[in-house]
């Protein structure tokens, strides 16, 4: 017989305790298991009977056992107590359940032990060092009271605990010992668990401890720290937990990740993981000897997990995960550029600034009668309609989408106030937008255009008011986004300055200076055009100061004004 | 939520079990095995007319994942899935010559199944052309899902439908009894789903995919909502409101997470689009049976005669759950 004896905890699926505590009992190692209370009599006896042509395998007094409560700790005590009795040739005592599964080949691990023989394998430490906390609690597992349980009674629980809170009530450790946390799966030498079993001040620890929170996690890391010669603060049990403190459960498709595991015993296992068992139980030397060991993979793949579950992926809106609007990240997964009034000032912009930064150009996407996606497009990745209909119908959830279904490609499209403003304030509160406005270009395309003057002044009345509110939502508290404002006239002025900004914003392919700018509508005539406006009683601010005399701007006739940059 | 409308959402769900109660007598056992029902048992509940040549793949795709028994309401179906049903053995089926309409599209009957059988147990609610897809589907089978939900003590869960067809004409290729719809209805839209939160129930409201990109572009807030939660726990008390678009009380409904999180969700990958799809919708509107004065099957008519193609250059080729989770259309969550 060995020197290595298990105590297990069972509460379901008896059958699958049973394979292992035969597997472990197989390979010489005794056995004391200690079933739930709330198994069923008749389940007990069969199972009891079932096990009964072993020798090595015992059954101690059973205790109640509801997760977080002091019945788990009296349980293992009663268990290891009675292996301790039992086989007095055991030296080290490893706690498992019955839903752990041994990995590697028992032999192994009872060489191990006996390579080792008075280290104490136990995930000890101290709460200030260790983030494990639910439901908030901490350090004040040990200073409060927790009479109720919080599976079934959360909010007596929780009440309770405010309620100590509220009036400072707090407990003393006993001896002013120092309170430890860890797994609950432990693997302790005779030494160590007979010394904390027959302490003479035990009854004073119990009483404490009965009414710390999940003491199963707390008495013996505590208490091992009295009396061990040698920690070794980890468990040989593989338990990973999920962001609510329950273990991770394994699956068969986990069977390669187990065999790459390198660890003693994992846990937990679905009862009905079929594969697992036949793996490990009857195979155990084939199972784990082929592949080289990778215990980082299953580390990283549940600790995606967690990061999945408590804070997704950014930009994304689906049917489980719709953060509130109060959820300060933003609407969208990735950057974005968003041009005012530049595709109205210069005539080729959109293939200008797609040829300059590489990035995906659309044009004015909110424009109503449909979206302009870039090369005309109907329909783009995702399947998103250019329709204005159901554009409009959720103009925000239409940004989302577009950010979310391009992603890897950065996207930049034409925005002005002959748009539809729906997603005006989703895009000022966005972080990943970077918004460019040259306030007031939108008279250009009124004054290049054919149209009665009257319409003409209502209609530029019309477009300074929106675009006046949208420079209210970017100068506003809110704002969150990158944000570049120019008045047309300062634009104009030095269009070369704002044009690399923007572009170096982008990160251009090319790191140089810009050679060349894209072709300014001529605006000859435009000062003219705005005190015309200004006549009729309609003050156009927007655009700033522009010279207003009719030879001012005036180029000589058949040049286009080209800008140009002053290379310093 | 203030005591009022709370105290109001309770009298509702009071007002659909009673109404439950009462339409039990609309319907006529055919075969009923319900005391073969186990304490663990994964139940199916669905309401079908005239789908006999679905049935067949539907019980082989639902029996492969776990499902332990069904339980059928045949809404006078005239093709024989009443027969066929009754003699699976793991089927139970009820007769009812009533209309749909006047159950609240089925509904009430389905209500009245739940709280009958369905106490206790995870139940799955599903419509014969719906295919439901969770994370680790193709290696874990459905209790192994419905274990973790109850570890997790998570008492429903979400799948939003996701509308399948077919590239082409979605009458070219006939669809054969016994075969994997999928195989013909191989495409989807990946990214135009519009999500607007209900309120009074807490429920997401979800609309988008190809019918609303191809039947609704003009009137996009009359496409069908998209948002179900097929999958509960069920218990006496519960009931289903809209169809299985949500549930009271509201915490059922609260399958999202708020706070940039991804709750666990699956899919309902919705077969409606096979060649019997214009048949169906023009006996249907002849029927007028179903939401909003046939609304949708309206639209569709117009738009069937025509073109009925819903494919589009960006439409997606479905390959399997792995690739709806990366597009972000369902999340394995904490589910490792």
């Amino acid at each position: 017989m060995s020197a290595v004896g298990i105590v297990m905890l069972v509460h379901t699926a008896l059958d699958r305790a049973e394979q292992v505590a035969r597997h472990w009992a197989a390979s010489g190692c005794p056995v004391v298991i200690h079933a739930d209370r709330s198994v069923p009599a008749a389940r007990f006896r069969a199972f009891v009977r079932s096990l009964s042509d072993v020798g090595t395998i015992r059954f101690s007094s059973r205790h109640r056992c509801e997760w977080g409560t002091w019945g788990i700790v009296a349980a293992t005590q009663a268990a290891s107590a009675q292996m301790l009795r039992d086989f007095p040739e055991v030296r080290h005592v490893y706690l498992a359940s019955g839903s752990c599964l041994p990995l590697r080949p028992v032999q192994e691990l009872i060489d191990y032990l006996d390579a080792r023989p008075r280290t104490d394998f136990i995930e000890s430490a101290t709460t200030s060092d260790v983030p494990w906390t639910v439901g908030g609690l901490d350090s004040e597992r040990f200073t409060m009271r927790f009479p109720f349980a919080w599976k079934r009674n959360r909010r007596l629980f929780d009440a309770y605990v405010r309620l100590q809170r509220r009036l400072g009530l707090k407990r003393r450790m006993p001896n002013g010992i120092t309170p430890h946390m860890g797994s609950q799966w432990w693997c302790l030498t005779r030494q160590t668990l007979s010394a904390i079993l027959q302490d003479p001040e035990r009854a004073d620890y119990d009483r404490f401890f009965k009414r710390v929170w999940i003491p199963d996690e707390s008495y013996f890391q505590t208490l091992a720290r009295l009396y061990s010669g040698h920690i070794e603060s980890r468990s040989l049990t593989l338990s990973k937990f999920d962001f609510q403190g329950k273990p991770h459960i394994f699956y068969d498709d986990h069977l390669q990740l187990l065999r790459r595991s390198d660890c003693f015993v994992a846990r937990k296992i679905w009862p009905r993981a079929d594969r697992l068992y036949e793996a490990f139980l009857t195979d155990a030397d084939h199972a784990m000897k082929r592949t080289e060991p990778n215990p980082g993979k299953i580390d990283r793949i549940f600790a995606r997990a967690v990061e999945r579950r408590t804070r997704g992926r950014p930009g994304l809106h689906m049917q489980s995960r719709f953060p509130n609007p109060s959820w300060d990240h933003g609407p969208t997964g990735a950057q974005y550029a968003v041009f005012q009034g530049f595709a109205d000032l210069f005539e080729d912009f959109e293939p200008w600034l797609a040829r300059k930064t590489g990035c995906k150009v659309h044009g004015h996407i909110y424009a109503s009668g449909r979206a302009a996606f870039s090369g005309g497009q109907p329909v783009i990745a995702g399947a998103i309609p250019d329709s204005a209909a159901i554009r409009d119908y959720r103009p925000a959830a239409f940004l989302t989408n577009l950010i979310w279904a391009s992603r890897g490609e950065h996207q930049c499209f034409q925005f002005g106030p002959n748009d539809n403003q729906g997603a005006a304030g989703a895009m000022s509160r966005d972080p990943n937008a970077r918004i460019s406005v040259i306030s007031g270009a939108w008279a250009v395309p009124l004054f290049t255009s054919n149209r009665n003057f009257g319409d003409l002044r209502a209609e530029a009345a019309r477009l300074q008011k929106i675009e006046s509110d949208f420079l209210d939502l970017l100068r506003g508290p809110h704002a969150k986004a990158r944000i570049r404002i120019w008045t047309m006239a300062e634009f104009v002025d030095s269009p070369m300055e704002p044009l690399q900004e923007v572009i170096d914003d982008l990160g251009a392919k090319s790191a140089q200076r810009l050679s060349e700018a894209p072709k300014m509508v001529n605006l000859a005539g435009f000062g003219q055009f705005l005190q015309n406006l200004k006549n009729q009683g309609m003050h156009p601010y927007l655009m700033g100061d522009f010279p207003t005399g009719p030879t001012a701007a005036r180029p000589r006739p058949g040049h286009h004004r080209k800008p140009y940059l002053v290379k310093k | 939520m203030s005591f009022v409308s709370s105290y109001r959402l309770r009298l509702q769900r009071r007002r659909w079990l009673i109404r439950a109660v009462r339409k039990r007598r609309e319907l006529k056992a055919v075969a009923n095995r319900t005391r073969r029902i186990r304490r663990e048992d994964v139940l199916l509940f669905c309401t079908a007319r005239n789908e006999r040549i679905r049935l067949p793949y539907f019980l082989e795709y639902y029996r492969q994942l776990g499902v332990d028994h069904f339980l059928f309401v045949d809404n006078d179906s005239s093709d024989g899935s009443a027969d066929y049903l009754a003699a699976q053995p793991d089927c139970s089926v009820w007769h009812t010559p009533h209309g749909y309409k006047r159950a609240r599209f089925g509904m009430d009957w389905i209500n009245w199944l739940l709280l009958r059988h369905g106490h206790g147990h995870w139940c799955l609610t599903v419509d014969p052309d719906e295919f439901f897809v969770y994370p680790f589907c193709d290696t874990r089978p459905i209790q192994a899902l419905t274990d973790w939900l109850d570890a997790s003590s998570i008492k429903s869960f979400s799948a939003m439908l996701l509308d399948m067809y077919p590239k082409g004409r979605i009458d070219a290729e006939p669809y054969r009894e016994g075969q994997d719809p999928l195989e013909i209805a191989t495409w989807f839209d990946s990214g135009n789903y519009l999500i607007e939160k209900n309120r009074r129930y807490g429920n997401l409201w979800i609309q988008g995919g190809p019918r609303q990109r191809v039947f609704f572009a003009d009137q996009p807030e009359l496409a069908p909502a998209l948002n179900k939660i097929p999958l509960v726990k069920w218990d006496r008390k519960y009931a289903y409101v809209s169809s299985t678009h949500m549930l009271l009380p509201r915490g059922l409904n609260l399958v999202y997470d708020e706070w940039g999180g991804e709750k666990a969700s699956g899919l309902l990958l919705h077969t409606k689009f096979l060649d019997t799809f214009t048949a169906k919708a023009t006996e249907e509107l002849d029927r007028k049976q179903h939401y909003n004065a046939s609304v949708e099957y309206r639209a569709y008519a117009g738009l069937m005669r025509d073109d009925p193609e819903l494919w589009c250059k960006w439409s997606e080729k479905y390959i399997n759950w792995r690739q709806l989770e990366i597009l972000g259309l369902m999340s394995k969550g904490n589910w490792a």
